[in-house]
């Protein structure tokens, strides 16, 4: 006799079963991204199955985003690597990578009749182990200004090698660091605006103290203002609805409609003339700006910008110090804060034109303007751009930094195998695998670059166990040999490196940790 | 099961027959022993799936929804909820671990565990030819016994606000099977904290409406930490407004700043410039009256149920005054309980003495993405807490706020009575040894039914045992016997392989109106399930 409890297609998988798929489930999904890691780590195409636009990237979290998944556990997968990207803004491969490995080395001792919970136990304490390693080996340049500056360089380089723009990477790292050091310590990316322009090849991008802003100036106003004194405005400059709700004009003659016509002009006459009573020159607004009152700014010899997004004005406010302001009548010209730069002008990038504010006063925001020869180029690169500033901005914040290029990685598992000899019981297994796991990082490292892993890794431990231990030392994967990574300037941030290590750690417990699996039965979707 | 023809026609003297109960094809039925032993099935199936999430070496289970979502869980009440279960019976245990999870919080897998296990046991009474009601009736009379047990062997833990050990292990017991099992301690101290800087402990009361447990995705579990006062995701309203606020006395408005809209249908008809212009006047008027009003109630920060537009956020901006808006409702209650502000729903009603009062109000950025929440601190109440919940991954996070809520469970429990029992099933193997002690002096059939009440109490400890990978019926009989010879009610399943079965040692207790709770509800429920003896499902209609 048997009971079907569940509903119709609603499917149960237990024990072994679950555990295999989610240990398939989650080490091909590392295989899927091991190949991206490191300098010579390769790119992907990623092909949208209904529109057909083409994606090359090599950022992991972009790559892991687009993969449509079925398999529990390779979403939980996906799910840390965005929280990577959200946190930290790199490593995404790295996180998705070492859960991967961590999980096949668990699976080898599941298979072995280890408890799953005597392998969490292990992880935990390797894992502890791992971060003391890690935190012991970190360095600190903050009270120096110029080699925390050289570190944040560094870390963009070191960043931006495993990209796209790896090839002109000294001229990127130095712009992202220039431009996350004008930030002073502010963590809004926002405020780095990156515009990318197709043409022109990648050096050609540049950063520009200025701001440049993506709009047009209003026809008939003055294409170029020096000693500019800039409104921001985020208001209606259509027609001032009344808002009370429920108002509505009924009149009965049309003479009576043409006064109420002209009384709403004179409301938007009277809001204009308020506007250039505050003494301005520029006037830059969020929403839609009218021919009428575009007019009238024209010929106060005001120009007008209209339609600036959101992000546009926050950040223009940021630049020119000035406030941005929705009311205007009353406002005494002293009370509100303008804006103010030296000049506001039009400029052509590649084809198109751009407002440009130069001599800005007080500068924590500021423009990248991206070029390169194909959309995809200049999306990846802005990709790219995006990880460097993200990972310096946080840097900023958390000023530790560890060395890459696998030195981090031995450091760790040289640490916790010693832990491992020290440890009794069937946990020591567990943890002498998350030790192995660890090492897979410059296996992959080594692998991507065509290098004989298995040699240089056994080379790389070595030289961290011999006494007295080389702990700089990491893989020069361009020649292929054991090298001192501080004085290759391969340097990384530690909150990254320590984020990775958590967060794998944490998430190959919860995969470890299931033994049933329940799918409830698809949602149906009307064919129509 | 086969589709006989079942009891739905019936045939006189003549051979002639009736039809009693219409056959409709799509109508089916169920009834006698049959109906009982498919509800048992359906019971020990529902039941086996969260058996190996019971203990702290139990495992997880992952959860899909329709959608595609994952939520990975060692909650029976959780993995219980969220599988879609249709069979009627395998229902009624969905509510059992429902009910106990809404009554006490905690236990919920245990509690399906033990109702299987009893269901288990009166199979095989039913085989013997035993009545279902005989069997119902000895369950409950062991239920009885089992709770008289509870209390002979339950022990009183002290605490006072300063000596919070007692609490801190108990919770740390109904954590141990979780995965903040990671930062045990930590996690533990959390709950001990929240709950007691809101327990009334004169009244012995814990209201839970003042703990709020919010999560956010990065960092790792290790960072969860524990706000006095609240944390609410949401962001000032104007990019230039300052980020800190000190000293801060909060208007806490259900009105939004927009101009009144009467609740009466109206139809404002503007037919003249005049009116135009009179109207503007108002509007105009009537924003500047809003901010002099909050103004002059002396708030220097607006907390809003409602959105208020660009005007407003403006002028708000110009008269120095920091807005939070569309904050929820369950949240500004917190907010205005934390500040000891009232809520105003008109601007007429603002005064000095409604604004609610704090030491710090700041926002605080997250990540690299935008994130940003307020964090209100220093509040006149300083009973109102927030758990901020910190973790690698979105299901980490959502297990972590569901473990902390058991733990905060257990806690006020023991606030509210600070009985417990030991646990690692030694409370159960007590019980068992009572019951099977009682049964022998009860001279009717009851007395097979409490036999096998006991012996589904067992099932625990068996459970436990089998989830730690120890033989499960070896060590159970070990630690039985020793039970009786050293006449120690505390000794119990060693799950962590500590070499010490003493429980009291090793600090694993449960409160003592959970257990007592599992007990009943689950001998209540099992009555229920024998008690029937027809299922008759209407077919769905023709289309």
């Amino acid at each position: 006799m048997s009971v079907n409890i569940f509903a119709d297609e609603a499917t149960e998988e237990r024990a072994e079963s679950a555990r295999l798929s989610s240990f398939v489930g989650a080490t091909a999904l590392g295989d899927i991204v091991k190949s991206t890691l490191g300098p010579k780590g390769m790119n992907k195409i990623l092909q949208s199955g209904s529109t057909g636009t083409v994606n090359v990237t090599n950022d992991g979290a972009t790559i892991l985003k687009s993969i449509q998944l079925d398999n529990p556990a390779a979403k939980i997968l996906v799910n840390i690597s965005k929280v990577q990207d959200d946190e930290i803004g790199d490593g995404t491969t790295s996180v998705c990578v070492l859960t991967a490995e961590l999980l096949r080395e668990a699976e080898r001792l599941v298979n072995s009749k280890v408890h799953p919970q005597t392998i969490v136990e292990g992880f935990r304490l390797a894992c502890i182990e791992a971060l003391k390693a890690l935190e012991s080996s970190a360095v600190d340049n903050r009270s120096d200004a110029a080699r925390f500056r050289q570190d944040l360089f560094n870390i963009a380089r070191t960043t931006l090698s495993s990209k796209v723009l790896s090839a002109d990477k000294e001229y990127f790292a130095n712009l992202a660091v220039d431009a996350v050091l004008r930030l002073k310590g502010s963590t809004d990316l926002d405020h780095v605006q990156v515009i990318k322009k197709v043409g022109g090849k990648l050096t050609d991008s540049y950063l520009d103290e200025g701001f440049i802003m993506d709009k047009s100036i209003g026809v008939n106003c003055p294409k170029r203002m020096e000693n500019a004194k800039i409104l921001i405005a985020n208001t209606s400059m259509d027609t001032d609805k009344i808002k009370i709700f429920g108002a509505r004009v009924t009149v009965d003659s049309t003479g009576k409609l043409a006064e109420l016509e002209r009384a709403e002009r004179a409301k938007m006459a009277a809001k204009v003339k308020s506007i250039a009573g505050l003494g301005i020159n520029v006037f830059v607004n969020r929403q839609l700006v009218y021919n009428y009152p575009e007019n009238l700014l024209a010929e106060m010899g005001i120009m007008s910008i209209e339609h600036a997004d959101f992000e546009g004005v926050e950040r223009l406010a940021l630049v020119t110090g000035g406030d941005v302001v929705s009311t205007f009548e009353g406002a005494e010209a002293g009370k509100v804060r303008l804006g103010k730069c030296d000049l506001v002008e039009e400029i052509m990038i590649g084809e198109d034109k751009l407002i440009k504010f130069s001599g800005v006063a007080a500068g924590s925001a500021c423009t990248v303007v991206l070029r390169g020869s194909t959309t995809q180029m200049v999306d990846e690169a802005e990709r790219s751009l995006h990880d460097a500033l993200s990972v310096l901005s946080q840097t900023v914040l958390e000023t530790r930094t560890v060395l890459g290029g696998g030195c981090a990685e031995t450091t760790m598992a040289v640490a916790v195998e010693r832990l491992a000899s020290q440890t009794s019981g069937k946990r020591a297994l567990a943890v002498e695998a998350f030790a192995r796991a660890l090492r897979q990082i410059p296996t992959i490292l080594a692998d991507n670059a065509g290098l004989d892993s298995s040699e240089l890794v056994a080379q790389l431990r070595a030289v961290h166990f011999a006494s007295p231990p080389q702990k700089d030392a990491g893989l020069n994967l361009d020649l292929g040999e054991v090298a001192d990574m501080r004085k290759l300037g391969v340097t990384e941030s530690y909150k990254l490196k320590r984020q990775v290590v958590t967060s794998a750690g944490e998430a190959a417990e919860m995969i470890l940790r299931v033994d049933t699996i329940l799918r409830s039965a698809p949602r149906r979707r009307d064919a129509h | 099961m086969a589709q006989q023809p079942q009891a739905t026609m019936a045939y006189d003297e003549y051979g002639r027959p009736y039809i009693i109960l219409r056959e409709q094809g799509k109508k089916t039925r169920t009834h006698g022993l049959e109906a009982i032993r498919s509800h048992i099935l359906a019971a020990r199936t529902v039941a086996n799936i969260v058996r190996t999430s019971l203990g702290p070496r139990g495992l997880d289970k992952i959860l899909i929804s329709p959608d595609g979502d994952i939520t990975v869980t060692n909650d029976g009440a959780t993995i219980l909820g969220q599988m879609e279960v249709e069979h009627q019976i395998a229902k009624l245990l969905v509510q059992l671990s429902k009910s106990q999870d809404d009554e006490i919080g905690d236990g919920t897998t245990g509690v399906v565990v033990l109702a299987g296990a009893l269901l288990e046991q009166s199979e095989e009474l039913l085989d013997r030819g035993i009545h279902p009601i005989r069997i119902a009736d000895g369950f409950e009379k062991a239920c009885a016994v089992a709770v008289k047990e509870l209390d002979r062997i339950a022990d009183e833990v002290e605490f006072t606000p300063s000596n919070t050990e007692n609490l801190l292990k108990t919770a740390m017991t109904s954590l141990g099977s979780k995965i903040v099992s990671k930062a045990h301690q930590h996690f533990a101290q959390i709950a001990v904290d929240a709950v007691l800087a809101v327990a009334d402990l004169q009244r012995k009361d814990v209201p839970f409406d003042l703990i709020k447990v919010t999560g956010k995705v990065g960092g790792s579990l290790a960072d969860t930490s524990l706000v006095k006062g609240v944390v609410i995701d949401k962001e000032m309203s104007h990019p230039q407004m300052p980020r800190t606020v000190r000293d801060a006395r909060i208007a806490i408005l259900t009105c939004p700043f927009e101009p009144p809209r009467p609740k009466t249908k109206h139809k404002l008809e503007i037919g003249s410039v005049e009116e135009y212009r009179k109207l503007q006047a108002y509007e105009k008027g009537k924003f500047e009256d809003m901010i002099k009003r909050v103004k002059d109630a002396g708030a220097n920060l607006v907390i809003c149920q409602w959105g208020f537009d660009d005007e407003a956020n403006s002028l708000l901006m110009a008269n120095d005054l920091p807005s939070v808006r569309w904050v929820g409702g369950p949240e500004i209650e917190l907010i205005a309980i934390a500040t000891h502000g009232r809520i105003v729903p008109r601007f007429e009603d603002l005064s000095a003495e409604k604004l609610g009062k704090a030491g710090l109000v700041k926002e605080i950025a997250f990540g690299t993405t935008r994130d940003k929440m307020i964090v209100i601190e220093e509040c006149a109440n300083s009973k109102a807490v927030t758990i901020l919940v910190r973790g690698s991954n979105k299901m980490i996070v959502d297990e972590a706020k569901r473990a902390l809520h058991d733990a905060l469970c257990v806690v006020r429990n023991l606030v509210v009575n600070n009985r417990v029992v030991y646990g690692g099933g030694a409370a159960e193997i007590s019980c068992s040894l009572a019951v099977s002690k009682a049964a022998d002096e009860i001279p009717s059939i009851e007395q097979y039914a409490m036999r096998a009440f006991a012996s589904a109490l067992d099932s625990i400890p068996l459970a436990l045992a089998e989830n730690s990978g120890f033989s499960p019926i070896e060590t159970l009989t070990e630690v039985k016997s020793r039970q009786v010879t050293e006449a120690n009610p505390r000794l119990g399943i060693d799950c962590n392989g500590r070499g010490e079965n003493d429980m009291k040692k090793q600090f694993v207790y449960d409160p003592l109106i959970s257990k007592r709770q599992q007990y009943l509800l689950a001998t209540q429920m099992v009555r229920a399930i024998l008690k029937i003896d027809d299922v008759i499902t209407a077919g769905s209609m023709d289309e």
